[in-house]
Parts: structure tokens; C-alpha cells; sequence
């Protein structure tokens, strides 16, 4: 054993990694390790790479540079420092192992609640209509809209819809999941029943990689925050660390500040 | 006259069954063709993009009858002979082809870029995210315009009996220069096209509101 291996390895692993978008760096070699069980929260001002970051995790975005290790596999390309992409069939089952739920929702239109978990379980999976539909059941019961299984997004709430989307997330067993402002679209009021989700499953120990605006959950939530500005990683800590007022770093300062200027 | 068009239905009718096989041939043909290289065009690397690209426009640039021509006559020319009849359903099918990439592209691309991330961050590798989540949706916005080819096609391919062969009209036109009786007979024509062209934008509607529960 070598000494980078120790007793709990990072579940994901980046490692410099850097990505640009024509000449503007969107993400300066930004490394972050999230173990299995934490919950990571990210924050910063927008346009500080937060999203990208989430997204390059399970590939949504190529990336330049450095590498993102998934239980030690690495994603998007077929080995680190090379930029030969793996495989279509090979990417699809990678993504398959992280969950992502967006701010948007996303949820397909023409599938109902069920039908929008049930797809992956059934083509990615292999379970059969009637085992997809009852894992569908349960997380559709988990996430409280037992009852709306066979009903269509557009006849749901956005507070609705993005819990199914948590559940389409989540029934897939996936090592990681990545929250991407997932609260943003909704209104104000719609808010908190998606946040007792995210939190119950916390508290079942699913490991979380999240974008959030949310600063009191991310404070009661996150095993660690991370504060991203500019591309890079410019502080992280546990929640109680980042979060203090008198925090040297004057970036952060700024930023939570001008935050608590703007909401409350 | 009556009893000269009664006698000359068979004929007609004959002439009916080539229109139609000729319009499935057309339909059918282009469909495949189109919804391949639409999604080529959508999705594939650059130079394939281009080169639909630049057949969709080239296609829809030239009349239908100067193709239809080009395939049967000039082809020759570099040593492809077709006998009529395939020149005329080759010349329809690059013609119609290029309007399913046309329809295809605009159906496909008024799907949210979140419907494809959605359906890979499950998973889904390209094939499967076609079949299960884009098609599914862009199905409602491809019809009513592919419908429209449809009826198109049918009344275009009229343009065969101009390499004589003998489908609806060239039927038509035959009967008349036995019998000199243009009018009932270019009207029980019209009717015959308009028939099929009605049935076809009814079954559209149907199909239409059928998948109108799909709202974004």
C-alpha cells in the first residue's frame, strides 16, 4: 500500500482540474475531495464555477486538464492526462453511477412520476416493468408523492417536480449525488420541502456534491463547505470555519457579506 | 358519357394503385433516409453536418421537375440508367428527403438542451436517449409538417406521368384522349387526390391530439 491509499479514499477525487471556454478560464485546477457519506457543499458568487465544476463530474462537460476520479475510476477520459474520451456505452454507464438532480427539474414530459424513475431502472438497470415500478413506489413514497405516481410533470408543482426529480436521482443506487441549485427555480415557499429531502437522505448517509445559494442548509447540512471564486477553490472547512464573520480570507468575506446584505 | 368514364374506371383505377405505391415508395423511402441524416445533421461531427447541410439546401433549390428530369436523362450521361419509374421515385425521394432533415431539425432542436442531460446523467447511452425521451417528444412537432410532405408527395408525384408513366393522371389524361371528356374527368381526379389528402389530415389531427398531453 502506498501512502496516498489510506483507511477511507475520497469517493471522488479531482485533482487540478482546469477548463476554458475560449479564452475565459472557467475552472483553474481545482481539486476537492468528497469521501463517502460526506456531504460537500459549494459556494460563491456566480460565474465562479460552481456549476461547471458539478458538471464535469459526471462528464456533462469535458475538461482540459487535470483528472476526476470516481471509487478510484476516472471519468470522462481513459486515463488521466490523456484527453482520448472513453466510450459512448462507457460514459453512459460511468454517468449511470452518479446521480445529478438540476435546477431546471428536467424532469420528461411525456413520462409520468413513476414513468420518469422507471426509465433508467429499466434501460440502464435491466429491472423488469413491475421491480422498476415498485422501487419507483418507494422512492416516490420517501420523497412524500406516493400518490402522484401516475401523474404527468406539467400537473405537478415545481416543489413536486423537483422532488420526483430527486427520486429519478437517487433510485438508481448511485455512488454520488450531485445537487446543481437545485432549490434556484422554486418559489420561496416550495423551498423548504425539497431541502428536508436532500437532508433525509443525509442522513442515510448518501454522499453529496452540491451547488446551493442556501447558506443556513449548507450550515446544517455540509460535512464541508467549499468556497469557489474565479475559477478556483479559495477556501474549505467545515461549515461553522467558512462561514465565521471574522474569516481572513477577504474573498469570502466579501461574498458572505454582500450575501447577508441581500437576504436577510 | 357516363357509361365512357364507368368504362374507363378500371383503368383509373389502375392508374390510382401506381399513384399510391409510388407515393409509399416516395413517403416511406424519405422518411428513412430523412430521419437519418436529420439526425446527422443534429448531432453528428462537423463534416457530416456540412455535407447535409449542403444536399438539404442544394435539394430544396432545384424544382422538383428539373431533378426528376436530371435523374432520368442527364444520369445517363455518366452511365446510371434507371428505367422511369425509379428515376421518378429517386428524384421525389432526394426532393422529400431533404424536407424530413428540414423537419426533423426543427422538431428535434425545439427540445430543451435539460432533456438530453437529463437522460444522460441516468444513463442512457445516444440510441436510447433518441428512442425514450427526444423522439418521444419531438414526435408532436414532426408530424404536423410531415403530414403536409405527405400530402405533398401525393400530389407531386403526379410529375411521374411526365416520364409516361401511367399513374392517376397519366390515366387520366389517356381516357381523355379517347373519350375528349376533360372536364368530369379532371374532376373526378381532383376528388380522387383531395380523398386521400382529407383522410391523411384527418388521421394528422387525430394523431396530433393524441399526444397533446405533452406540454413542456
Amino acid at each position: 500500500m502506498s501512502e496516498a491509499s489510506n483507511a477511507n479514499p475520497a469517493l471522488l477525487d479531482v485533482r487540478d482540474v482546469s477548463k476554458a471556454f475560449g479564452a475565459v478560464e472557467v475552472l483553474r485546477s481545482v481539486s476537492l475531495q468528497v469521501k463517502r457519506g460526506e456531504v460537500v457543499t459549494v459556494i460563491g458568487p456566480s460565474g465562479s464555477g460552481k456549476t461547471t465544476l458539478l458538471r464535469c463530474v459526471n462528464f456533462l462537460e469535458s475538461y482540459d486538464s487535470g483528472s476526476i476520479r470516481i471509487d478510484g475510476k476516472e471519468v470522462g477520459y481513459r486515463e488521466a492526462g490523456t484527453r482520448q474520451r472513453r466510450s459512448e456505452r462507457d460514459l453512459a454507464s460511468m454517468r449511470a453511477e452518479t446521480g445529478m438532480v438540476f435546477q431546471s427539474f428536467n424532469l420528461f414530459p411525456h413520462l409520468t412520476a413513476a414513468g420518469n424513475i422507471m426509465l433508467g431502472l429499466t434501460k440502464v438497470r435491466g429491472k423488469n416493468e413491475a421491480e422498476a415500478r415498485s422501487i419507483a413506489e418507494h422512492w416516490l413514497g420517501r420523497v412524500g408523492l406516493a400518490h402522484k405516481a401516475d401523474s404527468l410533470p406539467a400537473e405537478l408543482s415545481g416543489g413536486q417536480q423537483q422532488r420526483v426529480g430527486i427520486a429519478r436521482a437517487v433510485a438508481m443506487e448511485p455512488k454520488i449525488l450531485l445537487l446543481d441549485e437545485i432549490t434556484s427555480a422554486l418559489d420561496p415557499e416550495l423551498v423548504g420541502e425539497v431541502l428536508a429531502v436532500v437532508r433525509s437522505l443525509a442522513e442515510d448517509g448518501m454522499t453529496m456534491l452540491m451547488v446551493t445559494h442556501e447558506m443556513a442548509f449548507a450550515r446544517d447540512a455540509s460535512s464541508r463547505i467549499v468556497f469557489m471564486a474565479d475559477g478556483g477553490v479559495s477556501a474549505v472547512g467545515p461549515p461553522k470555519e467558512i462561514l465565521a464573520a471574522e474569516t481572513t480570507n477577504e474573498r469570502l468575506r466579501t461574498f458572505l457579506a454582500r450575501f447577508r446584505a441581500s437576504h436577510f | 358519357m357516363l357509361g365512357q368514364i364507368l368504362y374507363a374506371l378500371p383503368f383509373l383505377a389502375q392508374g390510382f394503385a401506381v399513384t399510391l405505391w409510388v407515393s409509399l415508395l416516395v413517403v416511406v423511402l424519405s422518411l428513412i433516409a430523412g430521419v437519418l441524416l436529420g439526425v446527422g445533421l443534429v448531432y453528428g461531427p462537423a463534416p457530416l453536418r456540412w455535407a447535409v447541410r449542403i444536399f438539404s439546401d442544394t435539394i430544396r433549390g432545384i424544382p422538383i421537375l428539373v431533378l426528376m428530369f436530371f435523374v432520368y436523362y442527364g444520369l445517363p450521361a455518366i452511365g446510371l440508367h434507371l428505367p422511369s419509374f425509379w428515376a421518378a421515385v429517386s428524384a421525389l425521394t432526394l426532393f422529400k428527403t431533404a424536407q424530413v432533415i428540414e423537419y426533423l431539425r426543427g422538431a428535434v432542436g425545439s427540445i430543451p438542451k435539460g432533456q438530453s442531460e437529463a437522460a444522460m446523467a441516468i444513463g442512457l447511452t445516444f440510441r436510447q436517449r433518441l428512442t425514450y425521451v427526444i423522439f418521444p417528444q419531438a414526435f408532436r412537432r414532426f408530424l404536423p409538417p410531415w403530414i403536409n410532405g405527405v400530402t405533398d408527395a401525393v400530389k407531386g408525384s403526379a410529375l411521374v406521368s411526365l416520364l409516361g408513366i401511367t399513374d392517376l393522371m397519366q390515366a387520366i389524361n389517356q381516357v381523355i384522349g379517347r373519350t375528349y371528356e376533360a372536364m368530369p374527368l379532371y374532376i373526378l381526379g381532383a376528388l380522387i387526390y383531395f380523398a386521400v389528402n382529407y383522410a391523411l389530415s384527418l388521421a394528422s389531427r387525430r394523431l396530433e391530439r393524441r399526444f397533446s398531453f405533452i406540454r413542456e
